[in-house]
């Protein structure tokens, strides 16, 4: 199971565990530092190219992991290489292709030095203005959780459901599959709801 | 003290309950009954999760329509899938999930987290994800989330039909030794032996209202007409 | 989904159908492989996800769970298709257009479900609407977010458009079709979910 908790003890994710300025460093400025950055990758490639892979050194991200964030696009980008080469020359495939490489790099950065649990608190601390607009931040962090505990819920219903249809012979029939998973799954979402409302969520 | 009055339950145009009235005061009551007897939808009475269509409940005093907050205060409930009733991502959380409105300091709450976990077997799984937790100990900590917002009543809706025996025994045992007010729908009749008293439903009415022992002597006559 | 068009406060139910069906968009992504061509071409089912979260919850519950989604992939949860997860995906990869397009195509979906109620209508003619409903939320609005991002990214049109179509339009479109099934189907079969306020 790739998910299950967003504690300390909970799923990793991408993240790389570490002590480096970039995994001390916490959530908001490395969000906006990675905003600077973005920009001035977009506008300078070739010069934020050495300073981001200087960034990976500084974390002691192992190059594996870095480029495992790299990899599910190696189709794509070798697609677009092979295109800009016969459209436009090599020099502008290097320039696409690298600044595709750069912006993926420095944002995977953020992700490989920051736990998902100190992501998720600061986005639901950066959710605090919107309090005025009648969003409550403890609302919005409930359903985090919620939807994280959940995650093992409903894969449990998608499989069972597969193989509930697999031994009748549906298994491959998309809409024999989804409309019992739709059914199950709306109806833990109402056993859930009922839940929270035992504790005391709506009091 | 919990009172129903009178009341008559509908879905639509399904009948569920039938002009049921009975005043629950004693330490530990038994509910059963076919399914579809109507108990699931008695248990959720008790606790406002289930509104009544016609009459009333109180819990000391308390209308669970109106003041559903307080009663849910006084009432915990206990589903019959813990999958259901654990909202939270890691053990740990779940139960202080329960301490929110309790409105205690981190550390205060940390202790009550520890203290829940630590009685019902499971302080070494406190940081673990709740789903990864055995059937049997999933049920453990749905109680201990409960009982860590130390109501004065909980109510278990079939907590036991899930597990195998092992496990049932020992949620049985635990649900006999709480200092709380119990109110036990369930299957595994053997449970209620100690009770003081049970409740038999039947197509939606309140049949029979006895000790335990002529109470599920009645029932398993009336199971085994025709 | 309660009607909340006066008031952005969520109760337990719209709470948990919002964190289940973004749970259900993760769970279509790790586990939800379909197989629709004899077993030979994977399509992940994500999109699928996506669609019905919008059919099924209606504009703002549709969305907020596809943002809730999102926002976990953010975070660095591996919940896209391919284990797949972090912050690069969501705002630096040159197909990040189409998933930030995910939460306005569902709310579209929604807005139009809603709008024109297709469940009310017999299975041909409800069907129909539902997958118009589908094409123009799930690829119209989502290409129309995507597309742009991408053709910047690549800095070429042809580029962009020959990459979506070989490896998004043939899935989402297969998916659209599905969805509309289900949608129709699941509004049948659970008359309440368009909520009583406005039958």
């Amino acid at each position: 199971m790739a998910a299950g908790g967003v504690s300390p003890g909970g799923p990793l994710g991408a993240y790389v565990p570490g002590t480096s300025l970039l995994h001390r460093c916490p959530p908001g400025p490395k969000l906006l530092g990675l905003l600077v950055a973005l920009t001035l990758a977009i506008r300078w490639p070739e010069y934020v190219a050495v300073p981001a892979v200087a960034l990976f050194a500084l974390a002691r991200v192992p190059p594996r992991m870095a480029l495992a964030q790299l990899r599910p696009l190696w189709l794509f980008l070798a697609v677009a290489f092979g295109f800009q080469v016969l459209a436009a020359g090599l020099g502008t495939a290097i320039e696409v292709v690298g600044g595709i490489l750069l912006a993926v790099a420095l944002a995977s950065l953020v992700t490989l030095t920051t736990r998902v649990s100190a992501m998720l608190d600061a986005l639901v601390v950066a959710a605090r203005p919107l309090r005025r607009l009648g969003i409550d931040p403890d609302r919005v962090a409930l359903l985090f959780a919620l939807a994280i505990r959940s995650i093992p819920l409903i894969t449990e219903i998608v499989r069972n459901v597969r193989e509930a249809q697999c031994a009748r012979g549906a298994g491959n029939n998309p809409i024999a599959l989804a409309i019992p998973t739709m059914i199950r799954t709306l109806r833990a979402a109402d056993a859930l709801g009922e839940a929270l409302i035992a504790r005391g969520i709506d009091d | 003290m919990i009172e129903v009055e009178r009341v008559t339950q509908r879905f639509g145009d399904r009948v569920i309950l039938r002009d049921v009235t009975v005043t629950l005061a004693e330490p530990r009551i038994g509910v059963i009954g076919s399914n579809g007897s109507g108990k699931s939808t008695f248990a959720r009475l008790l606790n406002g999760l289930v509104k009544p269509s016609e009459g009333r409940v109180t819990v000391d005093g308390f209308d669970t329509r109106r003041e559903g907050g307080k009663v849910r205060r006084k009432v915990g409930f206990i589903f019959t899938d813990p999958d259901n009733q654990i909202v939270m991502p890691t053990v740990a959380e779940d139960v202080a999930f329960s301490l929110r409105r309790l409105k205690l300091s981190p550390d205060e709450a940390r202790d009550r987290v520890a203290e829940a976990l630590e009685r019902f077997g499971l302080a070494g799984h406190a940081d673990h994800p709740a789903h990864l937790l055995s059937g049997g100990q999933k049920q453990l900590l749905a109680l201990a989330s409960v009982l860590a917002a130390q109501p004065e009543t909980i109510v278990c809706d079939e907590p036991t039909t899930l597990l195998d025996l092992r496990n049932t025994r020992r949620v049985g045992t635990l649900l006999s030794q709480l200092p709380q007010r119990v109110v036990l729908v369930t299957h595994d009749l053997d449970l209620l032996d100690e009770y003081d008293r049970v409740l038999v439903f039947d197509e939606g009415s309140l049949i029979i209202d006895d000790k335990p022992a002529p109470a599920v002597a009645a029932y398993r006559t009336l199971m085994a007409s025709p | 989904m309660t009607d909340r068009s006066s008031s952005l406060r969520l109760t337990a139910t719209d709470l948990a159908r919002i964190a289940v069906f973004a749970a259900l968009i993760a769970a279509l992504g790790l586990a939800g492989t379909l197989y629709p061509l004899g077993g030979q071409v994977p399509i992940t089912a994500q999109t699928l996800g996506v669609m019905l979260a919008g059919a099924i919850l209606g504009a703002y519950g549709g969305a907020l769970s596809v943002i809730t989604f999102t926002v976990l992939v953010a975070a660095g949860l591996p919940l896209l298709s391919g284990g797949r997860g972090g912050l690069h995906w969501v705002i630096a990869a040159p197909t990040s257009g189409y998933l930030i397009g995910w939460s306005f195509g569902a709310f579209v979906i929604g807005w139009l479900a809603w709008r024109f109620r297709p469940w009310r209508r017999s299975a041909a003619a409800g069907m129909a609407l539902f997958l118009l409903i589908n094409l123009i939320g799930g690829v119209g609005v989502v290409y129309a977010i995507g597309i742009p991002v991408h053709i910047w990214r690549v800095d070429s049109g042809t580029l962009a458009v020959i990459q979506a179509i070989g490896s998004f339009l043939p899935g989402d479109l297969l998916k659209a079709v599905v969805a509309s099934v289900v949608a129709y189907q699941v509004h049948r079969a659970i008359p309440g979910l368009a909520g009583g306020s406005n039958e």
